[in-house]
């Protein structure tokens, strides 16, 4: 179960775009922690900034249009990421903190073996020798569950099916015992039964190496089945954070309760029935209202939410909120 | 009689190589799937990529030429005929794509996408285009201040809203709908499926309804057929699918989905065993590499589809 130290604390991280258009920002004051051995999951509609936030932590934003807020802290165990320089980054991408990305075929080169992938990264954040990097690869290749692992060592990636590459590409994000594992949609181009794989196997990571997981995915059924805390993103900024359990049991954004209410839902009562929408779409980051950002599409919009923009608020309960009528459970 | 009677159906696609251009191989993307569809119903598509569901409604829509086998749409045959022949038919029945994106020209406002097919299939006069846009726009939901506007321009869920209403322009009484909402959020695919709800009742249409989240399908379809390989496992009505699925490859699916509740967690099932290459489909069930209950007999032969009650088939020597 998850401790309570944390392990990485992201405090304000703005990031902003250069763009043809102008100059956005793309995430605004975004905080939070993760702790040992926790998966903390983010959750959020298309383009709310996930994939920023994670990327962010990497410091794998494009270089030539992205800016990070001065403000912006991402403390990792004594290093600030966000001023950090690319050669202490080296020193943390891979070794530390391991990303995995959506799709797993960018993430391996289609003219070199599985095996000789491996060992690379192993060269370079280990001092094994060549025989006792090759077991350890193996023993990689067997802890992601590939059968003949010693086989499929010496096979290129088209030869393997789409979970088992997705297997291999968390395979060598795992090689050096990372602190922290970013996980960017890894299961979101894959059918259910090798996501199934995949879930379990972080499940199982978390519980045995302690491995701290961030989990980005727009699907709440992923959420509720892994996660131990959420937060959830909205056009740019963290709406709402909270244990899963209360989360799912009284979301208090009117945001996080509309996305759960539009699940559709099985069983007979269910069958057929029309599904409450949140209508509308999220605003452009070039045309946001003045006031919450959610209130074009909000069912509880007063007119001080047109007026002012409501600020995440103080943990209560371990909950935060971002509205200024937060909803009470049933 | 069904409205859509399917029997048979084969494709094989022919893998060309070498010097010669010979076919080496043949990916055996459907074999031999029989079912119909009744007026009114929406009938579901499941299974995992690769499956051979896309091609199923390509064949049906007769965008592929089947390799074997025969779809009969209101009493007509209409695997065999010429381009001419098809054309009332192909006015009939529509088609709505995963990636409204691809399926618009970029070039082309939407209002104009839309009256271009009204215009083609000369659905109305020319003097009444412009309303009938308006009209449908209005129908699938689109706001008609962005009729003018390019494809560029919308959201994902709109995109999807004008292929929508693009599909209906010609007032199709059959729609295959391949992975409609797949690429949407689930805020906006639950409008689309709305929409969709909507505008099957008041055009009294039947629908195919393809789709690799079982979620989904269970939610919006009478009934659905669960593909593996290229052959259909089950047939199941949907409404109580958890009580009544009998294949083990559907509870499979079932289990390795997770519940959007965190109290009701559970062990997803997880299937051992790889997929069987589609160009050498075993000679029994295809489902044997991966089965829980697999048996000599599974190997050796195939199973039928037999049914079990009223719009349930399964496949399978051991349930
Ligand atoms: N390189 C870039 N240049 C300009 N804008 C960018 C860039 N990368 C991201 N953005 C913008 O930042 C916002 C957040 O994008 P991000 O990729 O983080 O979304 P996301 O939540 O990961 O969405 P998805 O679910 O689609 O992956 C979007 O509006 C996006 O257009
Ligand atoms: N034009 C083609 N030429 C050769 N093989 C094809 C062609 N189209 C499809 N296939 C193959 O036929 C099989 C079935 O493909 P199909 O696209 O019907 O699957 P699907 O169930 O729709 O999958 P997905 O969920 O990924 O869309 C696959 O093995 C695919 O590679
Ligand atoms: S602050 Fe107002 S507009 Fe914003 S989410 Fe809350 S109720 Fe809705
Ligand atoms: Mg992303
Ligand atoms: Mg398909």
């Amino acid at each position: 179960m998850p401790k309570s130290e944390a392990l990485l604390t992201v405090k304000n991280l703005s990031v902003g775009f250069h763009t043809d258009k102008g100059d956005v920002t793309a995430i605004e004051g975004v905080s939070f922690e993760v702790r040992v051995g926790e998966i903390l999951g983010i959750v959020g509609e298309s383009g709310c900034g996930k994939s920023v936030t994670s990327r962010s932590i990497m410091r794998l934003l494009p270089k030539f249009n992205s800016f990070i807020d001065p403000q912006s802290e991402i403390n990792f165990e004594g290093i600030n990421i966000a001023r950090a320089d690319e050669k202490t980054m080296r020193s943390l991408r891979g070794d530390r903190i391991a990303m995995i990305f959506q799709e797993p075929m960018t993430a391996l080169n289609p003219v070199f073996t599985i095996g000789w992938q491996l060992d690379e990264a192993l060269k370079y954040h280990t001092s094994l020798d060549r025989r006792d990097r090759i077991e350890r690869a193996v023993a990689m290749l067997k802890a992601v569950e590939i059968p003949n692992p010693r086989q499929r060592y010496y096979e290129y990636p088209h030869q393997l099916s789409g979970g088992m590459r997705q297997r291999v590409v968390i395979a060598m994000a795992l090689c050096c015992d990372p602190e922290l594992l970013i996980a960017d949609e890894p299961t979101t181009a894959l059918d259910v039964t090798i996501q199934a794989q995949i879930l379990r196997l972080m499940d199982e990571l978390r519980k045995k190496a302690e491995t701290a997981v961030i989990l980005i995915t727009h699907d709440l059924g992923v959420i509720a089945q892994i996660c131990d805390r959420v937060i959830v993103m909205y056009a740019g900024q963290i709406v709402e954070t909270a244990d899963v359990h209360s989360l799912f049991k009284n979301p208090q954004h009117p945001y996080t309760k509309a996305l759960l209410e539009s699940i559709p839902q099985t069983g007979r009562e269910h069958h057929q029935t029309r599904l409450p929408t949140i209508e509308g779409i999220v605003p452009s980051l070039f045309e946001l209202p003045e006031g919450c950002r959610f209130q074009d599409r909000c069912a509880y919009k007063t007119q001080e939410c047109v007026d002012r923009e409501p600020q995440l608020g103080e943990e209560i309960n371990h909950r935060k909120v971002r509205c200024f009528f937060p909803l009470e459970g049933s | 009689m069904p409205l859509l009677e399917i029997k048979n159906l084969v494709k094989h696609f022919p893998v060309r190589g070498g010097l010669l251009n010979r076919v080496l191989k043949k990916v055996h993307a459907v074999n031999g799937v029989s079912f119909t569809i009744e007026k009114g119903e929406i009938l579901g598509v499941v299974g995992e990529s690769g499956c051979g569901k896309s091609t199923l409604g390509k064949l049906i829509i007769q965008l592929l030429d089947a390799t074997a086998g025969e779809v009969t749409f209101k009493g007509r045959a209409i695997t065999h005929l010429t381009a001419s022949e098809l054309l009332p038919f192909r006015r009939q029945m529509q088609m709505i794509f995963q990636d409204p994106h691809a399926s618009l020209n970029p070039r082309m406002t939407v209002g104009s996408a839309v009256s271009e097919v009204l215009a083609f299939h000369k659905v109305v006069p020319r003097q009444e285009l412009a309303a009938k846009v308006r009209e449908l726009f209005s129908q699938v939901g689109v706001n008609l201040d962005s009729i003018d506007r390019y494809p560029h321009e919308f959201s994902g869920g709109q995109k999807q809203r004008v292929g929508i209403a693009r599909a209906l322009a010609v007032n199709p009484e059959f729609i295959i709908a391949d992975e409609p909402v797949s690429a949407l959020d689930v805020s906006i695919q639950a409008q689309v499926l709305n929409v969709l709800m909507d505008l099957k009742d008041e055009f009294d249409l039947t629908m195919l309804f393809i789709s690799h989240d079982l979620k989904v399908v269970d939610h919006f379809c009478d009934r659905m057929l669960v593909m593996y390989l290229g052959f259909i496992l089950e047939e199941v009505p949907c409404q109580d699918i958890h009580a009544d699925a009998l294949h083990p490859y559907t509870k499979a699916l079932l289990g390795a989905n997770p519940v959007s509740d965190p109290e009701k967690r559970h062990e997803l099932t997880v299937l051992e065993g790889e997929v069987p290459s589609p160009f050498h489909p075993p000679q029994g069930c295809p489902f044997v590499t991966r089965c829980p209950l697999v048996t000599e007999q599974c190997h050796a032969e195939m199973p039928p589809l037999v049914e079990r009650a009223v719009g349930h088939r399964v496949a399978c020597w051991e349930v």
